[in-house]
């Protein structure tokens, strides 16, 4: 198992211009933790949002990479929005699962993809040329290349452990984080 | 005359239509319905809207989102039925004070010939509204156009969650006598 902490720290030492987007929990976490930004949009609700709105982003914001970093069970709740990726096959988009198999926030009970279910096969299922599965430190090192700068759309499940280091939590001003991702980027 | 044929000359869409492309909406998203055939042809035809089919209605929620961090504006086009799959999604636009544009055609009201359609149909307002989604009520064609010309404002400029209902008897009643 990955340090999920430590791996999104690697994929995003070098993120240059690129957009931010976490889905709700350990996700939001870690990203304000490792890389806080006003480019990040951080969810602290709507689970299963994170990804259509990183694909609204990526639309709206063509010439910038956008990245989300979901967990497995965010992606499970959005999993139809793969399909609807796959078909505007956005070439600046790149989702980054964190699967924990567990729903981590809730009490860290089993999740979908502890059982059978295998996102990067459902993914490019749905019509993903490019998925990725990393278990090791060596497929790790791949990842900052794979999300960042290979042509998208690309969704790399990373398998990682419960987290180890305590929450870091941004603001839970919804507009204020909506006016600084704004004021920053358009 | 053909269904196509009559729903690409329906009364309101060629206006509605204007309406999107001068008021800077560049993406629509939707889950479609017959009612929204002549619009979404309209909007498909020109390159300048991004028109996206979605595997369910939330979707459009979070993709106007992400689409107005990026400077974008987005409609949401929906059948009824659609918005009880949207009521999570509007604790998005909710608690960040975002706009949220939609337009609804509505099943379940006078006529309706699939009781099915019923209990989502007559819920639409109550659930909406009681997401802080303002509802405007359409009974005309010129109705659709008025309401969706105040829409633009209250989610542009207001920031507001607003939601355009079309009613049933503007397009007509889908029939399902063999």
């Amino acid at each position: 198992m990955l340090e999920r902490r430590k791996v999104l720290a690697h994929v995003l030492e070098k993120r240059g211009d690129a957009l931010l987007v976490s889905s709700l929990g350990t996700s939001t976490y870690d990203l304000f933790a490792v890389s806080p930004a006003d480019e990040n949009a951080y969810f602290w609700g709507a689970m299963g949002l994170a990804v259509p709105a990183g694909l609204g982003l990526a639309i709206a914001q063509p010439e910038r990479r956008v990245l989300v970093v979901a967990g497995d069970g965010d992606m499970m709740m959005g999993i139809g929005s793969l399909s609807v990726i796959a078909a505007q096959a956005p070439e600046n988009l790149g989702i980054l699962v964190l699967d924990n198999e567990m729903f981590e926030e809730t009490g860290a009970q089993s999740g979908l993809s502890a059982s059978r279910a295998d996102i990067a096969e459902i993914a490019r299922g749905s019509g993903f040329e490019k998925t990725m599965v990393a278990r090791s430190e060596d497929d790790a090192a791949k990842l900052p290349d794979f999300l960042l700068r290979q042509g998208g759309p690309v969704l790399a499940v990373v398998k990682v452990g419960p987290s180890t280091e305590k929450p870091f939590f941004p603001s839970m001003d919804g507009p204020e984080l909506v006016r600084s991702f704004r004021s920053a980027v358009i | 005359m053909s269904d196509s044929l009559a729903a690409a000359d329906d009364g309101w869409s060629a206006q509605v239509y204007d309406l999107i492309t001068h008021s800077g909406i560049s993406l629509v998203t939707t889950v479609p319905d017959a009612g929204l055939t002549s619009l979404l042809r309209l909007c498909g035809d020109d390159e300048s809207v991004c028109v996206v089919t979605l595997s369910t209605e939330e979707e459009g929620i979070g993709m106007a989102y992400g689409a107005w961090l990026g400077g974008t504006r987005a409609l949401l086009c929906l059948q009824s039925s659609g918005t009880g799959n949207c009521i999570n999604a509007l604790a998005l636009p909710a608690f960040t004070q975002s706009p949220c544009l939609m337009l609804v055609t509505m099943r379940g009201q006078e006529g309706e010939g699939n009781p099915a359609q019923l209990p989502m149909g007559r819920a639409v307002k109550n659930v909406f509204e009681a997401m802080g989604v303002v509802c405007l009520e359409a009974m005309t064609k010129e109705d659709v156009v008025r309401q969706f010309k105040q829409a633009l404002d209250m989610a542009f400029a207001e920031g507001k969650m607003v939601a355009v209902l079309i009613a049933q008897q503007v397009n007509g009643v889908k029939s399902f006598s063999k």
